[in-house]
């Protein structure tokens, strides 16, 4: 606690010129983008906007997970984005349970069945991360904060290792269910249905969690716990089922993000959870950590930041890019755009 | 005998003089006794233990920034990138290329401690603003510099050879050399100039061992000295320790420019007996591999993170290569040996599946030892009574 | 008129909402024992905070020997000879005592990187000077014969004693203690203002925060009152005890 003050302090001076020499580079680099949107001319913007909104919308659901879990435990669980992947090469595998074959299956009859396969996707990956915590994070709650983070980076390997165990380093061919429309939202100007769908899945998501959050008793009790832990255990909260409760959580908005991203892609490969869940995790910090509406914002920002770079600038870079984002963030500004929920003391 | 065993005595608190000694002896004996074992044959085993001692000076390296501070670094590899980088600029016909048009061919042995200046310079720039976040925003931060840093050559256009890299890069030279028997001439000194190439890799392992003896021993008496002490206690309880009049974010800084410049080290020497560099090679893997040699020799014990390289390296380079076939062999003769070929619904066949084992040993490294024996295979004996310390807090906190 | 070591103020520290210390100004004078009292959460520990760095005051400035010290960074307030002991004993517990009083010589050692990664003679030289200043100075708590046990291995009374040793051995000009005789044995609280003897008599002023009322009677010469983050009282023991405000803010007002 009382680190975390002087660490505000010592930042302070440095931070402001920072700010401000931040806040040219980033209006420079604004207009530019500008220029370059204006001549690509708007049919190439909205199927790039598109595009950014929907991978944001996929960014969002992992960044919920990273960024509840955090709020809670103040660790950050590395693995999430593994599970995000194992999330989509279990629907995978499950597909042809649920009847699901590509070309052999589009429109209204494809509802339940997908519905099926992400119920049973999301409680498997709930699972899973519950799993985690209980095996790799419960035991070493009270260990040096460098134990839990080891066994977070390791049960990420571990799980990237039985992926690629399972299948090998191979792109996998995920089905391609979604319509192939295109939407006009003006007069030549279209935007793929894929993302509108993609989008709003999410939406349904992020919405239902901010109900369960806001009203039920769990989700005051994760409030709670993430305010204060020992004041939540004195009012009788059980400390062990909250967390383990916003763990399941984190990995249903997880697993449901796995599937909507091979929909949406058509490609998993085993290793792909571990860029996803570090550009995830950036979108948390970017947004604010342990501010849910904040990993939702973040995520379609970084999306649409990302999607801009691909299509406007270098796609070589946009990594780089993204991952000096996070690493500017946490250095000058670490509450990041809605700040953190977690009061200071 | 009773010399001996008062020193050992004495030296039961520290065990560590005598696993440097056991250390040092196996290593000058491992060539002759591989030479031996294989009829002349031992090349490759020799000149694979020259490469894992490279893992080796990485580990010893982590060691300081993980161990001795606390501080929990993903991106090691990039200095390790940074260090090859440099002798790949500085030490081949590579500038001329460049817009530059001129190329440098500085010596080895200055471009070690180029490498290893340019390498801490990377790892001071990194710190300075990061090293004050609280632990997971570190790791995270080292994360993300260990992914920019290799994309960032592999995006370097022609400076630094972009993706394919940059190859045929000099060989370390020095104006004579010893050889022996093992090179089938008689006992002297080479007559003339003395090249490193693959055609005497002896050469690579015995320089290789004075190297790493060099760092052991300047990491040795910095442990010792009243940084080891700092590191200790900001480790410890940093408030305390800045009450103390530690700077605390000053010695992380240090700590971190240390391991920063090892693994520069490390990375002209791998650089230089590769005789190429490319960005492919300084992936996340080599971070987590180094990680996961520290974590499972023991953390802030140097001979600990030695015996954790020295172990994992054969497990990975010898062993797992091995095993595929070894496995193979095994399965058809006790009739299994339908196993070993791929088929149709996916199984590639039970070589490639255990070659493909790899991030599934480290995964269970990492989470075991933590779990399970948290002070590793050879732990310091501080760190065995602060972990084991720690999990009886926890019982009692659980028995509240 | 003795001179002032440690000037405070118009120290305001808040925390969002909470005023934990509300425009504090108090002097200490040198060469004396000082001390700092006031009812549970009056921000004694807070004020230390504040003098020693921890906290950065939100308004107000601390002066030590004529320096402005304000917001500076805990590790420079002990270099500039301000050392601190904890309200719930902070040592090193996994080094040996002797160990935790070498670590308190850091700020005052002159090796260089070099020096530590080649053993030069310079370096083990100091390493033979603190060594045996440390040993000096667990003599002077009696601790000497328990050198090389591990801190967490000690009795209560000796931690405190121990985390008293390793203040000493920055060499500071003040040494803040916080609560330094709580859960001593009237035995242990008479050694303990002993001990503060001593340590005035090496011209080392002594600046503490105590609940127990006899000893800060008997030991200090100057005290100053919290109560809810303000000044309520300042003066001698004789004049503090017989202040109103005082007696009503640790036994409530009378109806």
């Amino acid at each position: 606690m009382v680190q975390r003050v002087r660490a505000s302090v010592v930042a302070a001076p440095s931070a402001s010129l920072i700010n401000v020499v931040g806040a040219i580079v980033v209006a420079y680099v604004a207009v530019v983008a500008a220029q370059r949107i204006y001549h690509g001319g708007p049919v190439y913007f909205a199927q790039t906007l598109g595009f950014g909104l929907a991978l944001g919308a996929i960014y969002a659901l992992v960044a919920l997970g990273y960024t509840m879990v955090y709020g809670i435990i103040e660790l950050i669980n590395f693995a999430h984005g593994d599970v995000f992947t194992l999330g989509a090469f279990f629907s995978l595998a499950l597909m042809p349970a649920f009847g699901l074959t590509e070309g052999k299956s589009s429109g209204i009859g494809l509802i339940l069945p997908l519905l099926g396969l992400f119920v049973v996707t999301m409680l498997f990956c709930a699972v899973v991360n519950v799993v985690i915590e209980r095996v790799a994070y419960r035991p070493l709650r009270h260990a040096p904060r460098l134990a839990p983070l080891i066994t977070a980076i390791g049960m990420s390997t571990l799980l990237e290792g039985l992926m690629f165990v399972w299948k090998g380093p191979f792109n996998l061919h995920y089905p391609d269910l979604l319509p192939e429309t295109q939407v006009t939202i003006a007069p030549g100007v279209t935007i793929a249905a894929k993302a509108l769908v993609v989008m709003g899945v999410a939406l349904v998501l992020v919405i239902a969690l901010t109900q369960f959050i806001g009203r039920s008793k769990l989700g005051k009790a994760m409030r709670a716990t993430a305010q204060d832990r020992d004041a939540a255990q004195l009012m009788g909260i059980d400390i062990n089922r909250t967390i383990s409760a916003t763990f399941f959580i984190g990995a249903v908005l997880a697993g449901a993000g796995g599937i909507i991203y091979g929909l949406y892609y058509n490609s998993v490969a085993a290793f792909d959870g571990f860029q996803y869940g570090l550009i995830a995790f950036t979108a948390a910090v970017f947004g604010g950590i342990g501010n849910i509406p904040g990993a939702a914002l973040g995520g379609l920002i970084i999306g649409v930041v990302a999607a801009i770079s691909d299509g406007y600038f270098a796609p070589a870079w946009t990594e780089v890019l993204i991952f000096s984002i996070l690493i500017f963030v946490l250095v000058f500004r670490p509450t990041g755009l809605l700040g953190m929920r977690v009061p200071e003391k | 005998m009773t010399a001996i065993r008062n020193y050992l005595r004495a030296h039961i608190r520290d065990p560590n003089p005598i696993a440097y000694a056991l250390m040092f002896l196996a290593a000058v004996f491992f060539p002759v006794v591989v030479q031996f074992a294989t009829n002349g044959n031992g090349d490759y085993l020799v000149g694979l233990a020259a490469d894992g001692g490279v893992y080796m000076l990485m580990a010893i390296g982590l060691n300081v920034v993980v161990g001795f501070a606390g501080l929990l670094d993903l991106g090691y590899a990039a200095f390790f990138a940074i260090g090859s980088y440099t002798y790949a600029i500085l030490a081949s016909a590579h500038l001329s290329v460049t817009p530059i048009g001129h190329a440098v061919h500085l010596p080895f042995w200055i471009l070690l401690f180029i490498a290893m200046f340019v390498a801490a310079c990377a790892g001071a720039l990194l710190g300075a603003p990061t090293l004050r976040l609280r632990g997971d925003y570190l790791a995270i931060v080292t994360l993300g510099f260990g992914e920019i840093v290799p994309r960032v050559f592999a995006n370097g256009g022609i400076w630094t050879g972009g993706i394919p890299g940059m190859s045929a890069l000099d060989v370390p030279k020095l104006p004579f050399w010893i050889q022996g028997p093992w090179v089938n001439l008689p006992l002297g000194l080479t007559p003339d100039e003395f090249r490193f190439t693959s055609a005497n890799l002896t050469a690579y392992y015995v320089l290789m061992l004075i190297l790493i003896t060099f760092v052991v021993i300047l990491v040795h008496n910095l442990q010792n000295s009243r940084l080891g002490r700092a590191w200790m206690a900001v480790r410890e309880d940093e408030s305390a320790a800045a009450a103390c009049g530690v700077n605390t974010v000053g010695i992380k800084l240090l700590a971190f420019s240390i391991g920063a410049a090892t693994s520069g080290f490390a990375g002209a020497f791998y650089g230089a007996k590769l005789s190429y560099v490319s960005s492919e090679n300084f992936g996340f893997i080599v971070s987590v591999t180094v990680l996961a040699m520290v974590v499972l020799g023991g953390m802030g014990n140097i001979p600990g993170a030695m015996v954790g390289a020295a172990v994992l390296y054969f497990i990975l380079f010898y062993f797992l290569p091995q095993a595929p076939a070894q496995l193979e062999g095994l399965a058809t003769s006790v009739g299994l040996g339908s196993l070993n070929h791929a088929n149709a619904s996916g199984w590639p066949g039970l070589g490639e599946e255990v070659s493909r084992a790899k991030y599934v040993i480290f995964g269970l490294i990492l989470v075991g030892i933590m779990v399970l024996r948290p002070q590793g295979l050879l732990p310091s004996q501080v760190r065995k009574q602060e972990l084991t310390h720690a999990s009886k807090a926890e019982l009692v906190a659980v028995a509240k | 008129m003795s001179d002032f070591i440690l000037r405070v103020s118009g120290l305001t520290k808040r925390f969002g909402g909470l005023t934990a210390v509300d425009n504090v100004t108090f002097d200490v004078p040198a060469g004396e024992v000082f001390a700092l009292i006031g009812p549970n959460g009056a921000g004694k520990t807070t004020m230390f905070n504040c003098v020693t760095g921890v906290y950065k005051p939100t308004l107000g400035r601390v002066t030590f020997l004529g320096r402005d010290l304000t917001g500076s960074p805990p590790h420079r307030a002990a270099k500039a000879g301000i050392a601190r002991t904890f309200q719930n004993i902070r040592l090193f517990e996994y080094m040996s005592a002797l160990d935790n009083v070498r670590l308190g010589h850091h700020c005052r050692m002159h090796s260089k990187l070099w020096d530590s990664l080649f053993k030069t003679p310079y370096e083990r030289h100091e390493e033979r000077r603190i060594t045996e200043h440390s040993m000096d100075l667990l003599t002077l708590v009696g601790l000497d014969h328990h050198a090389e046990n591990y801190a967490r291995n000690l009795a209560y009374g000796q931690q405190r004693r121990l985390e008293i040793a390793r203040a000493l051995a920055t060499e500071p000009k003040l040494l803040l203690l916080d609560e330094p005789a709580a859960g001593f044995t009237p035995q242990e609280k008479v050694e303990l203002m002993e001990l503060v003897g001593t340590i005035l008599k090496r011209g080392i002023t002594v600046f503490l925060i105590e609940h127990d009322m006899k000893v800060v009677m008997q030991a200090s010469q100057r005290i100053v009152v919290l109560d809810h983050g303000e000044k309520i009282a300042e003066g001698t023991p004789n004049e503090v005890r017989g202040n109103q405000r005082v007696v009503e803010a640790y036994l409530g007002k009378s109806a």
